[in-house]
């Protein structure tokens, strides 16, 4: 088991403890691997219905027509939800903590802007039912140019795919979220070596082994209890009884044991056509995405553009660093404004830039909305930066871990943001993973800490 | 042709709570009769065992054995509010929770158990096993049990406790981008070793060696199962995962997990950790988050290792063989003179 140092930091970790600290077998080990842990799949209800989803072929495009009347012939097709059955059928995810405004459709109503938008939900006795009606379900398009890429997103004159009339998130009248400290210009004329990368990464799906889904079952009163998979329980419920126009109290969410999240079950998707099916049918609805739509329509972390221009002094200290990142929403919000702000709050890194300019957009795309996923806003940016270090470094010559040490933050340094540093510990990590692989370090920076800058 | 290896570092640091704050949970406890506790919330384990952790936290200030601990998770009828399973919030934000509410729940126990033992609740302590004990006198003590049978029976007292933790929201300055978007930083530094065959341009991961400080591991063996999964998601990421191999391009999207590929179990490297802990100062015991971070640091180091291993610097994620050959190509052609 990976061991504890106890000789670093050791008058602050001092403490004496019961039951902290104990490498106790989780609680739940022998259920999970029995397969007797229960999730919301495994609960069975009589008379359950399936819903199955009829999806856009195309990236954008307008609806000029939907015929509904093959699939509703088929034989076990107990009612087909369109967008004129949703209350509230326009909805943005963060609206509770005040990142608006609604955009995103529960259901397509005449354009549908990424491959894979829902825009009928089948409700049928059996899924093999449902899928066969969901692949009945006749869309007349009328195709429109698609924007795939954000660079092109962002020019002056390409067609916005958005209401708002641009294809960036707007921050309170500004086109992108911005943090600056100190003078970047100034301090690129007076560095010694100026480096410019600039990194990309695609999507990445979330992959649990158990996808996302839900089943919602009418009361008695007028209540409907949602089994979910949800990451937020309360998040869910309110949001699903927004869209659905329904009093909070009507809904109860039972969930708290799921095969694997990462971020994929923020989103409110499923939850709230699963309800809605049960209010207009009165039976148990169950809505589960597929292994494909998990991967192609369930949003993925987001693909990351990220260019970064540093100024380096002759003796390795950066002086100034400009990030511009693209973050690339997909055609709706979703948690993407929150993560691109998360993106820039995180920049220039664990170090120490005196002079930081930091851009990040939240940009959308005619592709699957992109959303949370683990290390929401800084795992590419991570890659980013520790790639450009490792540039750095080769390029003056210095050993990699000398060049960290020598710019990582310490307590009472000023991140970007402007909130001093506590706490830190960047110095005692990398000192200690040169020391399990033997890698020598100089006197210097052996005797480096995070508690002071010598 | 030949196989190269390598190696590559990075640093990382990570943020623990949602960015900005404004996030609250909350938690209930309660004993039962015969003095077992249950923890009410409304917190998601999605596997990374929060149970096990909250039963942790619960045993260490009610002084009980985590054998007596209940976690009773997630029903919105009877758990209290919690924002949500991310961020690297759970530990942190639920874990404080239960500190206030395990605190409020244990001065009722001992001033029980102080009636039933004729001293001053101050005068006792608990043994972490179930008994209540007056400080100094081993043989003068009460059991939890007993002590939550008077309480209900005999005092008319619920022995109880409510909390929550709050970090209150920080709103952003949008001129200059001021701001306070977390609690604690977390660290990270991760050793790949890589081997990259140039004929295929595969690269194999042998061995991610790490150093991480999470301020205070509630359970060292969980640690390890995070630094664990997050290693092997990081490698993934690095050289495996995308929805859309051929990015911005929407074509070739994988549906299955035959065509996403990620590494199986004979890919998997050989893993070594250290645990630093330097304690936040708003973190339960000083805990900070690790569940998300454990994916951040591999992904660099194994492109900076297939860098030192063959100088194919590799900017656009994934790192598939692909964009190895290709790299390695462009770099050949730039040697000629």
């Amino acid at each position: 088991m990976a061991r504890i140092l106890e000789d670093v930091f050791t008058a602050e970790r001092a403490g004496s403890f019961q039951a902290i600290g104990r490498a106790l077998p989780r609680i739940d080990a022998h259920s999970h691997v029995t397969g007797a842990t229960r999730y919301y799949a495994d609960r069975i209800f009589p008379n359950l219905l399936h819903a199955v989803m009829a999806r856009s072929e195309h990236h954008h495009a307008l609806i000029r027509h939907v015929d509904l009347s093959a699939a509703q012939a088929v034989k076990g097709v107990a009612r087909i939800l369109t967008h004129k059955d949703v209350p509230n059928n326009w909805y943005t995810i963060l609206k509770l903590i005040g990142l608006g405004p609604d955009e995103e459709p529960v259901l397509a109503e005449d354009r549908v802007l990424y491959r894979g938008e829902p825009i009928v939900a089948i409700l049928a006795d059996t899924e093999a039912a449902a899928r066969e009606a969901a692949a009945k379900v006749k869309v007349e398009y009328e195709e429109l140019p698609a924007v795939l890429d954000v660079e092109t997103a962002i020019l002056p004159g390409t067609p916005a795919i958005k209401p708002h009339g641009s294809n960036v998130f707007v921050y309170e009248g500004r086109d992108h979220f911005h943090v600056h400290c100190g003078d970047t210009e100034a301090a690129f004329r007076e560095a010694d070596h100026i480096f410019e990368h600039s990194y990309q990464s695609s999507p990445i799906e979330h992959a649990p082994v158990e996808t996302t889904g839900a089943i919602a079952v009418p009361e008695p009163g007028g209540r409907y209890t949602l089994h979910s998979n949800t990451q937020a329980a309360f998040f869910t419920l309110d949001n699903a009884a927004l869209i659905l126009g329904l009093p909070f109290r009507q809904l109860r969410v039972v969930g708290g044991t799921v095969g694997g999240g990462f971020g994929g079950k923020v989103d409110v998707i499923v939850e709230p056509i699963a309800v809605l099916g049960a209010m207009l049918t009165g039976r148990p609805v169950k809505y589960s995405f597929s292994r494909g739509e998990e991967m192609q329509v369930s949003s993925p972390r987001a693909a990351e553009r990220i260019r970064i221009k540093d100024g380096v002094a002759a003796d390795g200290r950066i002086i100034a660093r400009d990030v511009r990142i693209l973050v690339d929403a997909g055609a709706y919000s979703r948690h993407s404004p929150y993560g691109t702000i998360k993106a820039a709050a995180h920049m220039p890194g664990p170090y120490t830039v005196p002079n930081v300019t930091i851009n990040a957009w939240c940009v959308y795309t005619n592709r699957t909305p992109s959303s949370a996923m683990r290390g929401f806003g800084v795992t590419i940016g991570d890659f980013a930066l520790e790639v450009q270090m490792d540039r750095i470094a080769r390029e003056l010559g210095r050993d990699p871990f000398e060049l960290r040490l020598q710019n990582a933050y310490r307590d009472g340094d000023l991140k970007a943001h402007r909130k001093t540093v506590e706490g830190a510990a960047l110095v005692e990590v990398i000192q200690a993973a040169a020391e399990r692989i033997g890698h020598p370090l100089s006197p210097e920076c052996r005797a480096m800490s995070s508690c002071q800058r010598t | 042709m030949a196989k190269l290896r390598g190696r590559g570092i990075a640093a990382v640091n990570y943020p623990t709570g949602m960015n900005l704050g404004g996030d609250p949970s909350q938690a209930l406890i309660h004993a039962t009769t015969t003095g077992n506790f249950v923890v009410t919330l409304s917190s998601v384990d999605l596997g990374q065992g929060l149970r096990t952790i909250m039963t942790q936290i619960t045993a260490e200030v009610l002084g009980i054995a985590p054998e007596a601990v209940m976690i009773d998770t997630a029903d919105t009828d009877t758990g209290p509010h919690c924002m949500g399973t991310f961020a690297s919030r759970t530990t942190h934000r639920v874990g404080n929770a239960i500190i206030m509410a395990a605190t409020e729940a244990r001065k009722v126990l001992l001033d029980v158990a102080g009636e039933e033992l004729e001293v001053a609740p101050e005068d006792l302590e608990t043994d972490g096993t179930g008994r209540i004990v007056v400080k100094g006198v081993p043989g003068k003590s009460i059991s939890v049990q007993d002590a939550a049978l008077a309480a209900h029976f005999k005092h008319g007292r619920t022995i109880s406790g409510r909390g929550i933790y709050l970090k209150p929201r920080s709103y952003p300055d949008f001129e200059t981008g001021a701001m306070d978007p977390d609690s604690c930083q977390a660290h990270a530094c991760t050793i790949a070793e890589v081997e990259v065959d140039t004929e295929t341009g595969d690269v194999r991961v042998l061995k991610l060696i790490s150093a991480y400080e999470i301020g205070r591991a509630i359970n060292p063996m969980m640690v390890e199962q995070q630094i664990v999964g997050g290693s092997w998601m990081g490698m993934s990421h690095a050289l495996y995962e995308t929805t859309e191999p051929y990015y911005p391009n929407r074509a070739h999207g994988p549906v299955d997990f035959l065509g996403y590929l990620m590494p199986g179990p004979a890919d998997i490297p050989e893993y070594d950790a250290v645990i630093l802990e330097r304690p936040s100062t708003n973190g339960p015991f000083g805990a900070k988050g690790i569940g998300e971070m454990t994916a951040n640091s591999p992904i660099p180091a194994i492109a900076n290792a297939i860098f030192d291993a063959c100088g194919a610097r590799i900017d656009d994620l994934p790192i598939t063989p692909e964009k190895v050959l290709r790299a390695l190509d462009a770099a050949a052609l730039a040697a000629q003179p």
